[in-house]
């Protein structure tokens, strides 16, 4: 009977296709993009301004709150933030990443590996925390930079209008060493990945033809790394964008994109004006990754 | 530079230093945490520790609030992973096993619940329960968690699938067992440990989830979102430095296993080039 049922199947491959495909792409067809695509709807609906009911019709109003001059500073002040995180982070990584994948010995590399991989995976929530305790103005980096006498220039640093705060866990320096600790494990793996694929006889032949070894590492090396770059950039890029944890718990009052759709759609009860906001960072990532899939990044992942 | 492919080249003391400087940034502050577990200090993080005492373990056991979180998150991660667990090897099997139109989209539609920032699967999510008018409850959790859960495993497996030669299927066919014998006795242990450390990553990554959870939770309360209502709010200090070691420690395991199971695999695969 199973024969039976096996070979009615091994005769019929679309079929089994079929059947192996149906549940998961059903399952992400209907509720994510399904979930998109009524986002999508939202954005194009209104928020009655007197009587705070959601209208169904559409219109375009709600894009052109976006556009306040408000809203035009979140969106300016997330995009700066995601993107020095993103340079920071390849700057950070890529000597780890260059170590683990070139210079590593077999069993150092599986235990630095794992020592990437565990803060990647372990509890986002956690090591935001750990940084509350770290910047709190009482803390141990506090501490340690009286210790070595550097108050005065933290001070100097804090001055700075755009950046600083009266402390480390309320400024947007502070913000800014807590994204690059929690998204840099992102950003190492694709790098590693990327220059573990450079052929070792590439270098050995850049080598042969009288490159010095910073030569071969610019116009060898650096280049064939760049997809791993990318792929990393995208995490880092979208989650520093969409995120509104870290903004919350260090940081100060001014809001970033993912605060601001928090709390349109929580205190505010404007799902349309949360939705068309969203629509920003969904845009400018799809796009991301468009190019990012044309860079050859995604082989990287 | 050696000509010999064998030895590797020897790091600069630089590159040295920077690597495992990085490695060190990215470790020290968990333990920090872990540190500040036994401050008697309740309403600041003062540094050095002002005392020792080890109280707010037994003071946190007892919290029924956070027992219920617990097991409310564990329950969450269970049945997302094991949804996850089923459609992931469903769509790397179909995309190991044939070519169809379509098939490089399916690797970007799954990717795209954890490449898209959390905030825009959340209020998607939101939008559309609430205008199906669906009450938000545990389930809806679970379909939020299960939708970014199921790429991890797909990665996982397609990458054992592909690991793994044809020629072992065919031959398992070849020698007279049916779709169901190959796929018990071939196929099925050969992707065992995938499944397994696919399945554990999942279930870290729904344990921990804390952005979307916020959108499609209902009163419900996971451990997460108690731990995130601190992270604005401090009001028990003590007790969330406990709860967020034990955080640490209980996701360490699954994660430190999964990760031993993907290096091992791939070390097999290359002694076997």
């Amino acid at each position: 009977m199973l024969t039976r049922i096996s070979t009615y199947f091994y005769q019929r491959q679309r079929l089994v296709l079929f059947l192996l495909l149906a549940p998961p792409l059903l399952y992400m067809l209907v509720v994510y993009l399904g979930s998109l695509f009524s986002l999508l709807i939202n954005s194009f609906y209104s928020i009655d301004d007197f009587s705070g009911m959601l209208i169904r019709e559409f219109t375009l109003k709600t894009y052109g709150q976006i556009f306040s001059p408000a809203n035009r500073e979140i969106f300016l002040r997330t995009a700066s933030m995601a993107l020095s995180v993103t340079f920071a982070s390849a700057l950070i990584a890529f000597p780890l990443a260059y170590y683990i994948a070139k210079f590593a010995p077999p069993r150092l590399k599986t235990w630095l590996l794992i020592g990437v991989t565990i803060p990647l995976w372990s509890s986002y929530l956690v090591r935001v925390y750990a940084w509350k305790l770290i910047l709190a103005k009482e803390g141990i980096l506090s501490w340690f930079i009286n210790l070595l006498h550097l108050n005065g220039p933290l001070d100097w640093l804090l001055s700075f209008e755009n950046i600083g705060g009266s402390s480390l866990a309320l400024s947007p320096i502070g913000m800014f060493i807590v994204f690059v600790y929690i998204w840099l494990p992102y950003m190492i793996i694709p790098i590693q990945t990327a220059l573990e694929r450079v052929p070792g006889s590439l270098v050995e032949a850049s080598g042969d033809l009288g490159a010095k070894p910073l030569q071969t590492f610019r116009t060898v090396i650096l280049p064939l790394s760049f997809p791993g770059v990318i792929a990393g950039s995208i995490f880092t890029f979208s989650l520093t964008m969409g995120d509104f944890i870290i903004p919350l718990a260090i940081g100060n009052s001014k809001f970033f994109i993912g605060q601001a759709v928090y709390s349109y759609q929580g205190t505010g009860g404007n799902v349309p004006l949360a939705a068309a906001m969203t629509m920003g960072p969904v845009v400018i990532m799809i796009v991301y990754l468009l190019i990012a899939r044309k860079l050859g990044a995604f082989d990287a992942l | 530079m050696p000509s010999n492919t064998s030895s590797r080249p020897k790091a600069s003391l630089g590159l040295t230093l920077a690597a495992f400087g990085t490695l060190l940034f990215l470790h020290v502050p968990m333990w920090i945490i872990f540190l500040y577990t036994f401050t008697p200090d309740e309403t600041t993080y003062k540094f050095p520790l002002p005392g020792f005492t080890t109280k707010w373990f037994g003071i946190a056991l007892q919290r029924a609030d956070l027992w219920r979180s617990l097991t409310l998150s564990l329950q969450v991660a269970a049945i997302a992973t094991f949804i996850a667990l089923i459609l992931g090897t469903l769509a790397a099997a179909a995309v190991y096993r044939s070519k169809f139109f379509g098939r490089e989209s399916i690797s970007f539609l799954l990717v795209l619940p954890i490449a898209l920032p959390g905030i825009v699967t959340g209020i998607a999510l939101r939008s559309a329960i609430g205008g199906l008018d669906i009450p938000f409850s545990f389930w809806t959790i679970v379909i939020g968690h299960a939708t970014f859960c199921v790429v991890v495993v797909y990665n996982n497996v397609l990458a054992r699938f592909r690991r793994t030669s044809a020629t072992m299927i065919e031959a398992s066919m070849d020698l007279g067992a049916n779709s169901f014998q190959t796929f018990r006795h071939v196929v099925l242990p050969n992707i065992a440990t995938a499944l397994l450390a696919g399945g554990m990553l999942a279930f870290a990554l729904s344990f921990d989830e804390v952005i979307v959870t916020t959108f499609t939770a209902g009163q419900q309360t996971t451990l997460p979102i108690w731990i995130f209502s601190q992270l604005s709010r401090p009001r028990d200090r003590p007790v969330t430095n406990v709860v967020a070691t034990f955080v640490i420690l209980i996701t360490f395991i699954p994660i430190f296993i999964a990760q031993k199971i993907s290096a091992d695999a791939s070390d097999t695969e290359g002694d076997s080039k």
